[in-house]
């Protein structure tokens, strides 16, 4: 299996998946710059966390219109696994990957912490591993991810279990409707999360509950290619 | 002073006759001298060009005297002071390179810009080493956090700090927060950052081979912060709020670029010489690099990329534009280099030549506009010895009987109290607002004695902290710096790492008062003993003087930034109780000291008397005894006693644990002096019950006083003194108001 | 030609900084503020003098870029 690990200028969180790729399910994996404008090769597709273009006027508005994101949009269609993490998300978001939009975080302030999730959907390329309402611990480090979409597109989120994880600590760390830290669209194979699961994969770092979402997705793109492993 | 800097320029004539120069902070003596340099008088461009390099900031002509008590060599030592940053090894090649700087005065007028460009300096003095920068630290001081100001200064100078590192993504993993009044009005703002490098990557600010071009790299500049150095350089007035000229806006988003596309320029090899363009910018980085190379350098103004129209030489000169570089490649390389920065959208501008006349010269619009001898600039600025006198508080203030107040006898209530104290209190508030966990390898995380952040590949680890108690300082600076340097090294044990060496930054008030040049004597004389003995050599480092607010001098405060090599993985320890049943060890022995301590300024609001004392050779057994039982295995949790004493220190280990503890005392002491005393050179320990008695026989073989005190276990703090219950409190309880005092004060 | 374009934080999303804005405005003393929304200003300057091709880029420029027409409105004036 081969993973793309997409850098824009001012990504930071580029070496932190790509090492979570080698370390986890040790496939082949590539940084690949903003400019690129061929992703046929590879299967999965980070979009990492960071500060692309500085998050100027808004996070990920000026990175979705890079030269890979038409090309991101064209795996989207294929069916290929593309996750956005923290900035990935807001980059999907903001190209239209993904419904709803991150706002500032209601206390309005920065934060890194550990969160508690609660996995809502295992039906995912990217949950498999885990049991459903399993309470999982990855961390969280933004500004905005206060995640925010219309009544109408949050019945639409329920509607086709499109939630994937909630925060599910004593209290919701940036204001997100419903608790939500994680969606996916319709088909299910494109995922945003504002939680870093690459910051989970080792216990000398506090949890590695993050480990089974690269495990999901192995094992879902090896089921896809008849030969399904148990991570 | 801006709209006259702008204006049109005074002629030579004119700067002589109506003293100008003294504008500058420049001496008349000092004047006579640069027209002895340069035979005739200086130009408005060569004058303000003279001010800036012989500035304290950059000559450090009042504190050269003082930087030369520090040991700065080591075994380990591979590059000491004077370059960007020094350079320790830790083996396979690769090396350790750290430094500290302050931005008290920008942060002062401006906290946001001032914290975040003080960030955004120290990074590129560490990436322009060649080494990828790991980990940031700060220190910070503020006056009380119930005055209006102070809370404004210190949320933005938080979030400067924040809005900076997150958004390069080097991560914020330790430093101190400490409150005191005499730094209202004054705050400090310390930064420190720690790089990674292999030794054949090193790089050194020179402008080497006669004939070379200079490149310029970064965003073009403008007026920023012109005269920066010079504002560092003088006491803080009602004025200043109106200088927000001095003061740089910085692009954390540019210097990521800057730095990745450095990194990949001196990775390719073809660099001969590079340095970041800090205080005095274009000024200082031109001139030291020539001064190292033992060369001169032409510069070519009009090529210098622009943000503003008409700018002038002058302008040009000393502009603080942030995030720029000044790097020297062969002519044959210039294609190569400047593909790289192409590449990353960074402009890069060849705006001089390396020349082999010792002079630096300066052209703009077909003329030669200053042309000043390089060694002068860098080398000939007067050093003084300034007048040093014991100041009368201290005398008066040994008298004190510190240990005379009524005996508390709500020793619960006073653990509350001094937890609640926002010195002391959790700094979850901070370091919640930085990113602690980018590049995932904080295996420490804030909030423990100090951070670990481990080194992919191998098996070794980096322990980095910083520390400085300036109530200590004040009360007695010699014994106060040996502190600083020994609580540093105290952490760095603590965390299971060899101490290995020390940036420090000499936070002091106005060295033309007699009384704190000697504070400043005083205290680099305890440093430099502790360095010594502690085997920590000093690699560098910054000064920041003139620390005034029209209350007086801040506390002196010289912070210590040392790192630590933790040699295996396995050897990193935490301050938190690991388990029920664990054997709870003191290591030391406790004296009724009670002058600077945190219980001190909760119950009288000021420090007085005498500092604990400190015995050097005794924290060297304590710290060789603690680290050889951590490395061999023996310690579940090790903690620094520190502020608040064995009180605060056993509770922040259940707290952090999330368990309780039963401990019993036996003292000739008065028990709130037991509890709360800061006695130095002790360390709270936990073993496993099955490791207690080889833990402490190694600990006797040693020579080390220690003591069986507890157990861990339950949900509650027990803490009996002479069988009479002395503090009982739920952990949950204590955890709360130890948590809640930031936020509640901050609301 | 130049515009002044205007992105605000639609009304029926929460705007945190606008909220601690009116907060702080109550503590002074301003009790008559019932509400403070904090949006984004932006002037641009376009090589153009044909006013309608300028509102159609203008607006398509908001809709691709200046705004996110999920949680934000704009407006615009040109001038000259």
């Amino acid at each position: 299996m081969k993973f793309a690990v997409l850098v824009f200028p001012g990504s930071n969180c580029d070496i932190d998946c790509y090492k979570a790729v080698e370390d986890t399910i040790g496939q082949s994996v590539d940084y690949v710059w903003h400019t690129t404008t061929d992703l046929s090769a590879y299967d999965a597709i980070l979009v990492p966390g960071g500060f692309s273009y500085g998050d100027y006027l808004r996070c990920g508005a000026i990175a979705q219109f890079a030269n890979v994101m038409n090309e991101v949009k064209k795996a989207a269609e294929a069916g290929k696994y593309i996750l956005g993490i923290c900035n990935g998300f807001q980059i999907l978001t903001e190209a239209g990957l993904l419904p709803g939009a991150l706002i500032r975080n209601n206390g309005l302030k920065f934060v890194c912490q550990q969160e508690q999730l609660e996995v809502v959907n295992n039906n995912t390329a990217f949950t498999n591993q885990y049991s459903q309402g399993e309470m999982i611990n990855i961390p969280i480090a933004h500004g905005e991810g206060n995640y925010y979409c219309d009544d109408a597109t949050l019945a639409e989120l329920k509607a086709n279990n499109q939630i994937v994880f909630r925060y599910a600590g004593d209290t919701n760390p940036n204001g997100s409707i419903e608790n939500i830290a994680g969606i996916r669209n319709k088909a299910g194979n494109v995922v945003g999360m504002m939680p870093h699961p690459e910051r989970a994969v080792d216990q000398l770092m506090g949890s590695e509950d993050g480990k089974r979402m690269f495990t999901s997705i192995l094992n879902a793109w090896r089921e896809q290619h008849g030969a399904a492993v148990n991570g | 002073m801006a709209q006259q800097l702008t204006a049109k320029e005074p002629t030579a004539e004119q700067i002589a006759d109506q003293k100008i120069y003294s504008q500058f902070g420049v001496s008349d003596y000092e004047y006579e001298l640069i027209c002895g340099f340069l035979g005739r008088k200086p130009n408005y461009t060569e004058i303000g060009v003279f001010s800036v390099m012989w500035s304290e900031h950059c000559s450090y002509k009042n504190s050269k005297p003082i930087l030369k008590k520090f040991p700065v060599t080591g075994p380990r030592v591979l590059m000491g002071p004077g370059e960007g940053a020094g350079i320790v090894d830790i083996g396979d090649n690769q090396a350790v390179v750290f430094k500290i700087e302050s931005h008290n005065h920008p942060s002062a007028v401006e906290p946001f810009q001032g914290a975040a460009t003080g960030v955004g300096g120290i990074i590129r003095d560490i990436f322009s080493m060649g080494a990828r920068p790991v980990a940031l630290l700060n220190s910070l001081r503020f006056g009380r956090l119930e005055n209006e100001r102070v809370k404004y200064l210190f949320e933005h100078v938080v979030s400067g700090i924040a809005g900076y590192g997150n958004c390069i993504g080097i991560p914020t993993v330790a430093g101190e927060v400490m409150f005191d009044e005499s730094y209202e009005g004054n705050p400090l703002v310390n930064a420190m950052c720690v790089g990674l490098i292999d030794h054949d990557k090193i790089q050194r600010g020179v402008a080497k081979g006669v004939g070379n071009p200079v490149f310029y790299v970064g965003p073009a500049t403008g007026r920023d912060g012109i005269h920066g150095a010079t504002f560092a350089s003088v006491e803080l007035s009602e004025e200043s709020e109106e200088k927000r000229t001095a003061v740089q806006v910085g692009d954390p988003f540019m210097e990521k670029l800057v730095m990745e596309a450095t990194l990949e320029l001196i990775d390719s090899g073809i660099v001969l010489g590079i340095q970041d363009m800090g205080a005095a910018g274009l000024t200082c980085s031109s001139a030291e690099m020539a001064s190292k190379a033992g060369n001169g350098l032409e510069l070519y103004l009009d090529e210098v990329p622009q943000r503003e129209t008409g700018m002038t030489p002058y302008e040009m000169m000393l502009s603080e534009s942030q995030e720029r570089m000044l790097f020297v490649v062969e002519p044959q390389h210039e294609a190569q280099a400047k593909e790289i920065f192409d590449r990353w959208g960074i402009i890069c501008a060849k705006v001089g030549k390396v020349t082999d006349d010792g002079r630096l010269r300066l052209f703009h619009k077909g003329e030669e506009v200053a042309d000043m001898p390089v060694k002068a600039l860098v080398d000939e600025c007067p050093v003084y010895d300034k007048p040093s006198k014991e100041p009368a508080y201290y005398s008066e203030n040994a008298k004190v009987d510190t240990a005379a107040f009524a005996e508390v006898t709500d020793l619960t209530g006073a653990l509350e109290k001094v937890l609640a104290s926002p010195t002391v209190a959790s700094k979850e508030w901070v370091y919640n607002q930085y990113d602690y966990m980018v590049r995932t390898s904080t295996a420490v995380q804030p909030g423990s004695d100090a951070a670990v952040v481990t080194i992919r590949g191998t098996r070794k680890a980096l322990a980095m902290t910083t520390d400085c108690n300036g109530r200590y300082v004040y009360l007695d600076p010699e014994v106060g710096g040996r502190i600083a340097v020994a609580e540093a090294a105290r952490n760095i044990v603590c965390s299971g790492a060899e101490p290995l060496a020390v940036t420090d930054n000499l936070n002091f008030g106005n060295p033309e008062k007699p009384e704190v040049f000697w504070q400043l004597e005083k205290s680099a004389d305890g440093m430099s003993e502790a360095c010594v003995i502690l085997n920590t050599p000093v690699i560098g480092g910054n000064v920041s003087l003139y620390n005034e607010n029209a209350k007086g001098a801040i506390y002196p405060t010289p912070v210590i930034g040392m790192v630590g090599l933790v040699h295996d993985i396995d050897h990193i320890t935490t301050q938190g109780f690991k388990a029920e049943g664990d054997i709870i060890i003191l290591v030391g022995e406790t004296k009724a000291e009670l002058g600077g301590s945190e219980l001190q300024y909760v119950l009288e609001g000021a420090a007085a008397g005498r500092p604990p004392e400190i015995d050097l050779a005794t924290e060297k057994k304590v710290l060789d005894a603690v680290l050889g039982a951590i490395q061999k295995g023996l310690v579940a949790s090790a903690h620094d006693l520190s502020e608040g004493g064995i009180a605060v220190a056993v509770a922040e280990s259940c707290i952090s644990g999330r368990l309780g503890a039963e401990v019993a005392l036996t003292t000739d002491l008065r028990a709130d002096h037991l509890l709360f005393s800061e006695s130095q050179s002790r360390i709270l320990l936990s073993a496993k019950p099955d490791q207690a008695a080889a833990l402490q026989a190694l600990l006797a073989e040693q020579g080390v006083v220690h003591s069986q005190i507890g157990t861990v276990q339950g949900s509650s703090l027990t803490i009996n003194v002479n069988g009479k219950a002395g503090i009982q409190a739920p952990v949950q309880q204590l955890e709360k108001v130890w948590k809640d005092a930031i936020p509640c004060l901050m609301k | 030609m130049k515009a002044t374009v205007y992105v605000t934080i639609k009304q029926n999303v929460l705007d945190p900084q606008g909220t601690a804005v009116q907060g702080a405005l109550h503590t002074l003393g301003f009790s008559e503020v019932e509400k403070v929304r904090i949006g984004k200003y932006l002037e641009v300057e376009l090589d153009t003098t044909d006013r309608a091709e300028a509102e159609t880029r203008i607006k398509a420029m908001c809709e691709k870029l200046f705004a996110n027409t999920v949680v934000e409105d704009f407006r615009f004036e040109l001038e000259g």
